[in-house]
């Protein structure tokens, strides 16, 4: 066990252990959290091996313990057939374990080379190093299609890009099992194509991944095994082949759940939020939208797909009064309501309008704050809690009581910090509070980003509801299963403009990944007629 | 998930600061007996000199009551997320608006002037706390630098008015005439015998009214919440409507104003009269006074009675006890601040892992150290 690894134990392939990774038996506590629990996992070589579960299963403490970051309290790790012991990140590229993270590890001025050799130089002297990553590099992209131009600077380069440049650094460390955390979180649906080609070109090579998602559509494009995590224990591991998504989601929830939205038929009425030629800049001054022009009718859902980064924040923002447009208007139940202020949120929440905003930590809530606090945010100055001057707590508790009740929002204390509620509550209680309100229009971002799949499903349910109710909905996400299974209409979003329009009923995966690449398509985006 | 473990309120409350006051004694006792004194007896004289007697015990509320206004000054500013390291200028300028009044209405009673001097201190500190939260509203100017700075103006402006404006010719000293003694915030000793010939007054109930009013204030107001929420998160109170700029400026000139009433304490009661420098560092250990009560009123109050107790207790220590100078009893004040201040979290890992163990020891084996990543 107490073996340090080196570059004469790494295993090499030619030695013929048929399994890459094994892990017996592994325990890992966090104080009373008891993250792993008895994981037994056995990855075999040349393989695309998925691990799935929701937040919170344990799969990026199982990954961290492999990578070591985390030291296991118990159990093994068979690597190649050797037992070994893994004390840190170098360990693990000793043995050939790569590991391509969520966010990436990337200095954004460096060009492509520089990064790759970042931490890998061979001598004080750049000059050899460099020449000899430039010969790898030239050789890895042939082999596997991995092609960036190595002279580029990060920042010059696209996400897809930059990703391709995190699996070279590993492969040029020579990394033969590769650990891949969520790694199309980031991406358009053709780059992830792209990526998935990669990643099955490196398998046929030879070399091992182990792919982390929470997405089981890419569990079924591209593994080969599956392993399913559910509260720090491996609940089964199975072939991708003999499986599917319902069994799958089963698997992860612990019961059936029903990943398809079920709806009716929108029933559009009047039109309550009409976008014209809005132009929205940054902190830093940089236009993000450029003229967006878009409108919204009593009881049905926009969505607004595009790829994060390309203006959704600053629609968001724009529409909830938090920044101020530099042209166009905003109007809101034919009222304009342009904010020429970041201070109009409040204005524009009594004329009737709700936001659940993209990033709850860092928007929605005051994670420092009791539950009860939270369910009130941005409504504490209505006479319902407290006339004058004086804040009446106990009516904000009693409206948080309600929202507990009503949301299923666990654990079901309203006096809780709520940095100590999930992700999925916390978003619960962002969601209650903002359509308990009875808003006409309401606006949400990334409704389940980081939200268990049991979550999800009432979730969504409940955004239904609201449009069934009669209100406005406009969504952003980047997740286009989710726009596509909601929306009524959707829109694209690129670079800051809407470049199409789509039905979800008719719209291909194919068309919509495309117009979110930015290629436009031959129908100019039609503007519904306001009535 | 690592540091995300919480401990029982009590300990985060009344544990960790009780450990490091001891913590703190307990190298001030070694520094005693290097001197060659014994530790025991210097704490028996100061406990003795602060609570002993009356006029100890009056010296001790008298501290405590300017230490209570400057902590919680500190303290609102703090729930907002803005650190005021001001209070001694904003003190120092409530004096003038305190001596102005006073002067001007000499001859009122002081249950009728009082409130007017308490307005007008309360709007010249405030004013000057003020300044900074503007140019940080509005300009971006960090709060930390501005006030600072407008500290040494406080000094520069107020050493400038006391001698050549508000110094009468017949005065030697730099200092103001005196107030009129009808109109002078009364003595506590008027009415408790006990305390006579200490300057404490009613200033002290003032101040006592003072720490259930921040209470309100921040936890019961809907202007706390929105604070509290700034304070936390600022985009959130965007996101809420809320105005950063407006609140920041409001939560400065209520801070500012509550070190102004310094100068009901001190100007307008114990000194009665605006003398050169009267703050003298007050407004300083208000914010070891805030950050030990974790600007909590209840904290606030507490940590600023033992601060009293310091102040007093150890002038009565270096009488009696020659051979510990004054010089150090500021060193053991010193090491206070630093253990409950600075080093506050010092002793927070070993008690999160003491009660960590005791917690899994009731399950499990306790776990092997973690890595950080």
């Amino acid at each position: 066990m107490d073996t340090t690894p080196d570059h004469a134990q790494r295993p090499s392939s030619a030695a013929g252990a048929s399994l890459a990774i094994e892990l017996k038996k592994i325990n890992k506590s966090f104080g009373s959290v008891h993250a792993n629990r008895d994981i037994d996992l056995a990855v075999r070589r040349g393989t695309v091996h998925g691990i799935v579960g929701e937040n919170g299963a344990g799969k990026s403490t199982l990954m961290s313990i492999l990578y070591g970051f985390y030291h296991a309290d118990s159990g093994e790790i068979v690597v190649g057939g050797k037992p070994v012991t893994i004390h840190n990140s170098s360990d693990a590229l000793a043995l050939g374990i790569g590991m391509v993270h969520q966010h990436f590890m990337l200095v954004d001025n460096f060009t492509v080379l520089e990064n790759v050799i970042l931490g890998a130089e061979d001598s004080a002297l750049l000059k050899p190093s460099v020449d000899k990553a430039r010969r790898e590099l030239q050789r890895l992209a042939s082999d596997y299609g991995l092609n960036v131009p190595v002279d580029a600077l990060i920042e010059d380069l696209s996400v897809g890009q930059q990703q391709r440049v995190e699996i070279l650094k590993a492969l040029y460390r020579g990394a033969d099992i590769l650990i891949l955390d969520e790694p199309t979180g980031v991406l358009t649906p053709a780059e992830a194509d792209h990526l998935f080609e990669v990643l099955k070109t490196l398998r046929d090579e030879g070399k091992t991944i182990i792919l982390i998602t929470h997405k089981l559509r890419e569990i079924m494009a591209i593994t080969d095994m599956v392993s399913v995590m559910r509260q720090g224990q491996m609940v089964e591991t199975l072939e991708t082949a003999k499986t599917n998504p319902e069994q799958l989601a089963e698997l992860m929830v612990g019961r059936r759940v029903l990943l398809r939205v079920e709806k009716d038929e929108a029933k559009p009425g009047d039109v309550l939020l009409d976008v014209t030629d809005l132009v929205v800049a940054d902190d830093m001054g940089t236009e993000r939208l450029k003229g967006v022009t878009l409108s919204v009718r009593a009881g049905e859902i926009l969505g607004v797909a595009g790829v994060a980064g390309n203006g959704q924040s600053e629609l968001l923002e724009a529409l909830a009064g938090m920044r101020a447009s530099k042209s166009g208007t905003i109007r809101l139940n034919g009222e304009d309501v342009t904010a020429h202020h970041p201070d109009s949120a409040a204005t524009l929440r009594r004329k009737g309008l709700a936001h659940v905003p993209e990033d709850r930590l860092r928007m929605g809530l005051v994670t420092n704050f009791y539950e009860w606090e939270n369910s009130i945010l941005g409504y504490h100055d209505y006479d319902k809690y407290g006339s004058g001057l004086m804040l009446d707590v106990k009516a904000a508790r009693a409206e948080a009581q309600r929202h507990i009740e009503k949301f299923d929002i666990r654990p079901a204390n309203a006096d809780l910090k709520t940095a100590n509620f999930s992700g999925g509550n916390q978003q619960k209680i962002v969601l209650a509070r903002e359509m308990e309100r009875d808003p006409d229009v309401l606006i949400v971002g990334q409704p389940t980003r980081g939200v268990d799949i049991g979550a999800i499903e009432f979730i969504h349910n409940q955004i239904i509801k609201m449009r069934d109710a009669g209100k406005a909905i406009l969504l952003v996400s980047v997740e286009l299963d989710e726009i596509r299974s909601l929306s009524d209409r959707i829109v694209v979003l690129f670079d800051g403009e809407v470049v199409g329009e789509a039905d979800p009923a008719t719209a291909d995966e194919g068309e919509l990944g495309l117009l979110m690449a930015g290629v436009k398509s031959d129908t100019t985006p039609k503007r519904e007629a306001t009535t | 998930m690592s540091s995300a473990m919480p401990l029982p309120r009590w300990v985060d409350v009344l544990l960790l600061p009780v450990l490091n006051v001891t913590l703190a004694f307990i190298i001030g006792g070694i520094v005693v007996l290097i001197v060659g004194e014994n530790p025991i007896e210097a704490v028996r004289i100061m406990l003795y000199g602060a609570f002993g007697y009356g006029y100890g015990f009056g010296f001790t509320l008298y501290y405590t009551t300017n230490f209570i206004f400057a902590g919680l000054a500190v303290a609102v500013a703090f729930h907002a997320g803005l650190f005021n390291i001001g209070g001694e200028g904003q003190a120092y300028v409530g004096g003038l608006g305190a001596i102005l009044v006073a002067l001007a209405v000499g001859g009122l009673h002081w249950a009728l002037a009082m409130p007017l001097i308490m307005i007008s201190a309360a709007l010249f500190a405030g004013f000057w706390a003020f300044i900074p939260g503007y140019l940080q509203a509005k300009r971006g100017s960090h709060v930390v630098i501005t006030t600072i700075m407008m500290n040494f103006i406080a000094t520069s402006m107020m050493s400038y008015i006391i001698s050549r404006i508000l110094k009468p010719a017949n005065v030697n000293s730099d200092e103001s005439a005196r107030i009129d003694e009808v109109t002078r915030v009364p003595f506590l000793s008027e009415w408790i015998p006990l305390l006579r010939n200490t300057p404490v007054n009613i200033s002290f109930v003032l101040a006592l009214l003072a720490l259930v009013g921040v209470y309100l204030l921040i936890w019961h107001t809907k202007f706390g919440y929105a604070l509290r929420t700034m304070g936390h998160n600022g985009t959130a109170a965007r996101y809420a409507g809320m105005s950063n700029a407006k609140l920041i400026m409001l939560a400065m000139a209520i801070s500012g104003a509550l070190a102004g009433m310094v100068a009901i304490n001190d100007t307008a009661g114990a000194h009665g009269r605006l003398i050169l420098g009267y703050v003298a560092g007050t407004g300083f250990v208000g914010i070891a006074v805030a950050f030990m009560g974790k600007a909590h009123p209840i904290g606030v109050g507490l940590s600023a009675l033992l601060f009293g107790v310091l102040y007093q207790g150890g002038q009565e220590l270096a009488f009696t006890m020659p051979a510990i100078t004054r010089e150090m009893i500021v060193t053991i004040q010193a090491l206070v601040i630093l253990f409950t201040g600075a080093m506050s979290n010092m002793l927070r890992r070993p008690v999160e892992l003491a009660f960590l163990t005791a917690r899994t020891r009731q399950k499990e084996p306790v776990p092997t150290e973690r890595k950080e990543a």
